[in-house]
């Protein structure tokens, strides 16, 4: 077992707290962008503790179990990941994971949870190719699936596989739930399905819900950090000037329909893989 | 002060009004007022918010459709009415089909009155009705104990 | 060699006996215990074979050859009266130059100094257990089934003593495939699979079940053709052999011919793109038929004879081909099981696609893909069994086998659906063992130059892999509207003894990867290749952490259960009833229809099928002329 079991508990404590914190900057930025003042930078903590305080009513009890093995997925995955373990099962995990918070909206049985749950399988199918042939071709460079040996390899990843790179970054968007893909449930005020797949989630929950969000945005941003590994400084300042990009996308873009968001997630995620991969399969540099 | 206090999250109902109240309740998300300063969102489903905005009277078409989201609001949750008609009925009080104020069918805490209200008052009546939340949410601690 | 002679006979016997026996008389308890019986043995084989390596055994063709070619040609006049019966020309054209081809090749060339007759090896063993445990648990599963059938279908003649019959000749042929060496034999018992799942098909005897018998029949038979032609170009050949694993260790030189010819018909046997429709057609028949067809049998064997020749496809533009027929299917109908609402279609598909991974994995043929390979096939061969007859039972309590149907049957049909959603589980998602395949699938196609198209197929195809699934677990734990009691009550005993083993074998045999992995599959592997690979030991005990999360996880319903506030769904405000109906506008009383989502128009069907068809003949004709060029000019 070569895992580094410390860096996975250091994720498991501080991810929620990181998660937070981006998530409120992304409120500040978002209203200053619309020529607001914005709510204050602890708010996501303020609204997840105040979620905590409140009743919980279920449609069904089942939820509650979909809702926790969710976010014991979301976790496992964020700390299989930061210990170095295999970057497949990293893959598998997350979707596990996502299977089960799409659980805990079928089971409510509410056409908008159960719209948002198909969606959210829409989403899950247009992102799921770009994350494996970013997997891939992690492992066609550095000859490893292992997390770990990918971080140490020396060589700027990012320049092997751009490619690989913009088809990840361009579904990005669909795992924050930003706009133009927040198709599946909105942090906003679209309403038109209410919240989708979280319409019938209250309280703890709901409460419960974000704070898996949380780790799954700081997981994703540790993902994207692999492709800068070589250099922690130009690391660092990719993954602020992408998050920024992605908040400026969000609110510059309207909502997309899924087929739209589907297609293009496919064909760019097609048309990058065979170029990108094909290059590394032949070694043509 | 409770969390709660800090991230009430609303639901505007719009129950037979003319649409002047609804336009100045969303008024108040525009950059002029901004509430989301205080941590208010406008979250548009019932389980997830805290505080009920309704706005317009109550009618036959309507009263099972605010009492249902009532219920599913979560405790504790304080309702707000907005605008004349929704504190009493208003100018169509006398109407055939109008059965009056919010509160011949839901608990209202408190009332916002104004025709249309403006959105300092919609602002200032979401605070206080927050005091209201807080109260309430000791009392369901305490009858938890 | 006792065992395997007796494997091979005995359950052809017992369904003599079946049938001999007068109407309604044990058969029952006759086909019981006979398939009890196999699966026992079988699991003795192994206990007692497991640590041998090839063990080849002697045998004197004669006077087995003769009476081999003896019911060959007893076949082929049947099938030749019931093609003249029922006017099917292709299928009479095609056995005329079959049975032709068959006589010539025994007059001209008599291949009776064979001596090696029989085989065993660690492969061969795993293919036994499939067969003996998973088939004999379905055939247990048959008997309670049957009389559930016969009441439910009235249309169809009750023949119980001739089905059970053909499942029991079916399980000895499979024996036969898969423990003969002489690749005469092997085509014999090719062909009696051919017949059984004709007959098997066909017999509810309704016109459909016709039509879909003899498709399924002459695309068979096409693929014997295929077969015949293979053994007739090893007479040609010099330095070949009739005999399996002589033949398979001389490399793509001589046996690249054999090769792809027999791997065309395993490609028609396990209903690869423009196969697939066959098998598709096959579910016309009982379930426990589809459940044999679909994973212990049938195209299992197809997929076994190409895994066989796997090492001479290994590093050759055919092997390739033939592995993007594979890959093709894979991808294509995994997106046309999106579009399938009834549940038996959407099995049938997902088989279709599982068995071109394996295809795709053997046709790479290196040391890892066939690791992966032969995990697809164990966990395929379980998962899938279970989920046909799980459907099966729900379908006599439903009265539909519909997935919109299913609506919720958490409530209605607690165990069964607990045992589906296992079943789905062990097919998709991460710590169960399709997916741990499925991860060596992926490493053996990145360490290969011809990994390239394939990888990028089975990112996509494991990504719609997971919709249609993952739909389908939804609907099956959405909670209905005031479900009241249960209707679990009518499912015979034989049926929850087949279910519950298979739903315990699905979880156990996750846990066991790593055994199987080191006490068979990497003693193959060193055997065929002199390399060998195994998951990570890391990823093993992850996984395995994984597998036990998933399985604790369920129990935090019990602390949840307590004190919860239930309300409605959110229905926009309208109040709900009990039975999810709502005051529409005007006053109208309408009720909730949740239904999934099936993109018709991107995934239907009608679109795809002529897709995927066209990219399968155009690979296999490719396959065919890197054969050629391979074999023969170069």
């Amino acid at each position: 077992m070569n895992l580094n079991i410390i860096t996975g508990i250091i994720f498991l404590i501080l991810a929620p707290l990181i998660g937070g914190l981006i998530a409120g900057a992304d409120r500040i930025v978002t209203a200053r962008m619309q020529g607001r003042v914005g709510p204050p930078l602890l708010q996501p903590f303020y609204d997840v503790s105040k979620l905590f305080e409140k009743e919980t009513m279920v449609v069904t009890t089942t939820q509650y179990v979909y809702v926790v093995a969710y976010i014991v997925f979301i976790a496992f995955t964020g700390a299989l990941f930061f210990s170095g373990g295999d970057i497949l099962l990293v893959v598998f995990a997350l979707t596990l994971a996502h299977v089960f918070l799409i659980m805990g909206a079928y089971a409510s049985r509410s056409p908008y949870s159960v719209i948002g749950a198909e969606r959210e399988l829409i989403m899950l199918m247009a992102f799921e190719p770009a994350i494996i042939l970013c997997a891939a071709g992690m492992y066609l460079v550095s000859k490893s699936f292992f997390v770990r040996d990918i971080i140490s390899y020396n060589g700027a990843i990012i320049l092997l596989i751009p490619g690989l790179f913009f088809a990840f970054l361009y579904v990005f968007t669909m795992k924050l739930r930003k706009s133009p893909f927040d198709i599946s449930t909105s942090h906003h005020a679209h309403q038109e399905l209410i919240k989708g797949l979280t319409t019938d989630f209250s309280g703890s929950v709901l409460g419960i819900t974000e704070i898996a969000h949380w780790y799954e945005t700081v997981f994703l941003l540790g993902f994207i950090y692999l492709f800068f590994a070589f250099n922690p400084v130009i690391g660092i300042i990719a993954l602020i000037v992408i998050y920024l990009l992605e908040i400026y996308i969000d609110n510059v873009s309207a909502r997309v329909r899924w087929s739209f968001a589907l297609k293009s997630a496919w064909i760019i995620t097609a048309v990058l893989g065979i170029v990108n991969i094909g290059i590394l399969f032949f070694r043509w540099w | 002060m409770t969390y709660l206090a800090r991230s009430p999250w609303v639901i505007h109902y719009d129950a037979s009004s003319c649409n002047g109240c609804d336009i100045e309740v969303l008024a108040c998300l525009t950059p002029l007022y901004d509430i989301e300063r205080f941590g208010i969102i406008n979250t548009g489903n019932p389980k997830h918010a805290d505080v009920f905005l309704v706005t317009g009277s109550i009618n036959e078409q309507n009263k099972e459709v605010i009492k249902n989201i009532y219920n599913q609001i979560p405790e504790p949750k304080v309702v707000v009415a907005i605008g004349i008609c929704a504190t009493s009925g208003g100018v169509f009080r006398e109407c055939y089909n109008v059965m009056g104020g919010i509160d011949t069918m839901i608990p209202v805490d408190v009332y916002v009155p104004g025709c249309a209200a403006r959105p300092e008052m919609i602002i200032d009546g979401v605070v206080k009705a927050l005091g209201i939340l807080e109260e309430k949410w000791a009392k369901m601690e305490a009858g938890k104990k | 060699m006792e065992l395997l002679i007796f494997l091979i006979l005995f359950p052809a016997l017992a369904g003599l006996l079946v049938l001999l026996l007068p109407k309604d008389f044990l058969h029952g308890a006759v086909v019981k215990c006979s398939a009890l019986i196999v699966a026992i043995v079988s699991v003795v084989l192994f206990a007692a074979e497991w640590n041998k390596g090839i063990q080849i055994y002697s045998l004197a063709s004669e006077p087995t050859g003769q009476l081999i070619f003896l019911i060959e040609l007893l076949i082929a006049i049947f099938l030749l009266y019931i093609g003249i019966k029922n006017r099917q020309y292709l299928v009479i054209g095609l056995v005329i130059v079959q049975t032709a081809l068959v006589i010539w090749l025994e007059m001209a060339h008599p291949v009776s100094e064979i001596t090696k007759n029989l085989f065993v090896d660690e492969l061969t063993l795993i293919m036994a257990l499939i067969v003996g445990v998973i088939g004999g648990l379905i055939a247990i599963y048959a008997t309670g089934y049957m009389r559930e059938y016969h009441l439910q279908h009235k249309e169809a003649r009750d023949r119980r003593p001739l089905f059970f019959c053909l499942i029991l000749v079916f399980l000895s042929a499979m024996f036969g495939l898969i423990f003969s060496n002489n690749l005469v034999w092997i085509f014999f018992f090719w062909e009696v699979t051919t017949l059984c799942s004709f007959l098997l098909i066909g017999y509810s005897g309704t016109e459909d079940a016709k039509k879909n018998a003899f498709s399924a029949l002459w695309m068979n038979l096409l693929g014997g053709l295929g077969f015949v032609i293979a053994l007739i170009a090893l007479t040609f050949i010099k330095g070949s052999s009739f005999e399996l694993m002589t033949l398979i260790t001389t490399g793509p030189a001589i046996a690249l011919i054999p090769a792809v010819l027999i791997g065309f018909a395993g490609l028609t046997k396990s209903a690869q793109l423009p196969f697939s429709s066959w098998l598709l057609g096959a579910m016309v028949a009982p379930t426990p038929v589809s459940a044999l067809l679909h994973s212990s049998t049938m195209v299992k064997a197809g997929v076994y004879i190409i895994v066989r020749f796997a090492p001479v496809f290994e590093h050759t533009y055919a092997g390739y081909a033939i592995a993007l027929v594979g890959a093709v299917t894979f991808l294509i109908a995994s997106m046309i099981a999106i579009s399938q609402s009834n549940a038996k279609r959407v099995l049938a598909y997902s088989t279709v696609a599982n068995l071109g991974l394996i295809i795709a994995c053997a046709g790479i043929g290196t040391y890892e893909a066939m690791w992966a390979a032969i995990f697809l096939i164990i966990f395929h061969a379980i998962a899938k069994s279970l989920l046909f007859l799980c459907v099966g039972t729900a379908e006599h309590s439903l009265n539909s086998r519909d997935i919109e149907d299913m609506d919720g049957l958490v409530l209605k049909m607690p165990k069964v659906a607990g045992m589906i959603l296992i079943g789905i589980a062990g097919m998709f998602l991460a710590p169960f063992g399709m997916l741990m395949s499925k991860y060596a699938t992926m490493r053996a196609f990145l360490d290969t130059p011809g990994g390239f198209l394939l990888i990028l197929i089975l990112a996509f195809g494991s990504a719609v892999t997971v919709f249609f699934w993952s739909k389908w677990m939804g609907k099956i734990i959405s909670v209905p509207p005031s479900s009241g009691e249960t209707i679990e009550k009518r499912v015979s005993i034989s049926e929850w003894a087949a279910l519950y083993s298979l739903s315990a074998l699905t979880i156990v045999v996750c846990f066991l990867i790593p055994v199987i992995s080191s006490v068979i599959v990497e003693r193959f592997l060193k055997t065929t290749y002199g390399m060998t690979t195994s998951l990570p030991f890391e990823n093993v005990v992850i996984m395995i952490l994984m597998l036990v999360l998933v399985l604790i996880l369920p129990l935090t319903f019990l602390h949840y259960r307590k004190d919860k506030k239930h309300t409605g769904p959110y229905m926009c405000g309208r109040p709900v009833n009990d039975a999810y109906a709502f005051e529409g506008s005007l006053g109208i009383r309408r009720e909730l229809v949740i239904s999934n989502y099936y993109l018709d128009s991107w995934f239907g069907e009608a679109k795809l099928v002529p897709v995927g068809c066209a990219a399968g003949v155009v690979l296999i004709l490719i396959s065919f002329a890197a054969m050629l060029i391979g074999g023969v000019i170069l």
